[in-house]
């Protein structure tokens, strides 16, 4: 039986772990390799590492410390950031990560995502939606650079056709929800999952188990994504490394997932 | 030694890694030339199956993988598009394959998928055996393996069939034939049971 994945998202600033709270405010949580191999022995789903600086600051992907993170990774590796060109996605490949992820460039110019699939495959082309819901009214933006670029476009209406462009997966990230800790944004979640049959996986707000259980139990095989869940514990925050035992995950997958 | 093919696709170093915490010494072959001293052969892959095969051709290292594989019987595992590179040929390009195992790599067919999801086939499953193989020794029944993929490898007769896994039906996922194997899973990302996998195909 294919599992829902349980996947812990790390964010690269200033090569040190950092957690945020609708985007802004980045707390330090730890060391990235250290946190990698604490994720190593919980034997987790799969990782996903975002450098936050790298489009934003304009630095571009840090190769020596995505190298370090592949080398270090015994699950799936998906690293996004910075990624704007063919070249730097098939580098990223070399170094031994499974996935890329882009989001900026490939709202910019999804034509990309066709060239750098070409090269790589498109199983380990990722696009990362950043949506934020507008003030007034129920509709989604898709922003960029860390959340401060608004690009106006639907995420609902880029996603229905990001399949035939070749990606093979699309994680839709809600700013609203990130680092709140009181569920994911599941309607936003299934307007997407209505337009496209690629594989989803949703991040923001995961604030316990039963959250991810919650996401399961509507969408069957996704991934749920989670930050401050799986970094931080107890009300005050206290920085903690954790994920859930195998059986801890199997009894989640079994109470919640329908086939 | 064991000896990584790099023809410029697919994960070297996380093979490279994992046997390094085995501490399995292993070598990474570029050029014809790297392939002298293999006793055992892993070749990985991802992407498109043409890309794949047309990428093993201009290394330059064929001629000498067919002598070492076919002649000298050193064993070689397939990883993913390495081992669907195995089979004659895929319905997902034009190019001959390396024709080692008999058969034809296969695209799922999305209707019979229950899942709102269809393809690629992302995740981990269950690993089932159907035969006894070195490949799987000390690994639970139904062992769980990355999977990343549209395509399978579907074998001309049944005796080439190692283990089977379920999306929709049941497809083949591993695959053996004399000294060569194949497994359509990620063994190198796949935790303890990829590395018990993988130890096991270095005692073979």
């Amino acid at each position: 039986m294919l599992r829902p994945r349980i996947i812990p998202c790390l964010l690269i600033k200033d090569k040190g772990l950092v957690k945020t709270v609708k985007f802004s405010a980045p707390k330090y949580v730890g060391d990235p390799i250290n946190a990698v191999r604490i994720f190593n022995e919980k034997e987790v789903d799969e990782l996903i590492v975002l450098d936050i600086d790298a489009t934003s600051q304009g630095t571009g992907p840090d190769f020596k410390l995505i190298e370090r993170l592949a080398a270090e990774c015994r699950m799936p590796l998906c690293y996004g950031g910075g990624v704007k060109s063919v070249e730097q996605a098939k580098r990223i490949i070399g170094l031994g990560v499974e996935k890329v992820a882009l989001s900026s460039a490939a709202l910019a110019q999804p034509s990309l995502l066709r060239d750098i699939a070409d090269e790589i495959g498109k199983q380990s082309v990722v696009v990362v939606l950043d949506v934020k819901k507008k003030i007034f009214g129920s509709r989604y933006e898709v922003h960029t650079h860390n959340g401060k670029v608004n690009t106006r476009q639907c995420p609902v209406e880029f996603a229905a056709n990001l399949e035939s462009l070749g990606i093979g997966e699309i994680v839709l990230n809600s700013i609203d929800n990130d680092g709140i800790m009181k569920g994911y944004d599941l309607d936003l979640i299934e307007k997407v999952r209505n337009v496209t049959s690629a594989p989803l996986s949703a991040v923001g707000g995961a604030g316990s188990l039963a959250d991810i259980g919650k996401l399961i139990h509507r969408f069957g095989i996704i991934g749920a994504v989670a930050g401050s869940l799986f970094v931080f514990k107890g009300v005050y925050k206290a920085v903690l490394i954790n994920y859930p035992p195998p059986e801890e995950k199997d009894r989640l997958i079994q109470a919640s997932y329908i086939q | 030694m064991i000896t990584i093919i790099d023809y410029g696709l697919g994960n070297i170093l996380a093979f490279a890694n994992v046997y390094r915490r085995l501490n399995v010494p292993v070598k990474i072959a570029k050029v014809a030339a790297d392939l002298a001293n293999a006793s055992k052969l892993i070749l990985p892959g991802v992407g498109a199956f043409d890309h794949a095969i047309s990428q093993l051709q201009q290394s330059g290292m064929r001629a000498a993988l067919d002598d070492l594989v076919l002649t000298r019987k050193v064993p070689v595992l397939g990883i993913c598009v390495g081992m669907q590179m195995l089979a004659n040929g895929s319905t997902e390009g034009r190019l001959p394959g390396l024709a080692w195992i008999p058969g034809t790599v296969k695209e799922f067919d999305v209707s019979r998928l229950p899942t709102h999801t269809h393809l690629p086939h992302m995740g981990w499953n269950d690993v089932r055996p159907v035969k006894t193989s070195p490949l799987f020794i000390g690994l639970e029944k139904d062992a769980r393996f990355y999977f990343l993929h549209s395509y399978y490898f579907e074998c001309e007769t049944k005796g080439y069939v190692v283990a089977e896994a379920a999306y929709g039906d049941d497809f083949t996922c591993a695959v053996n034939k004399d000294n060569i194997y194949g497994v359509q899973f990620h063994p190198e990302k796949s935790h303890h049971s990829g590395a018990q996998l993988l130890k096991n195909f270095a005692d073979i």
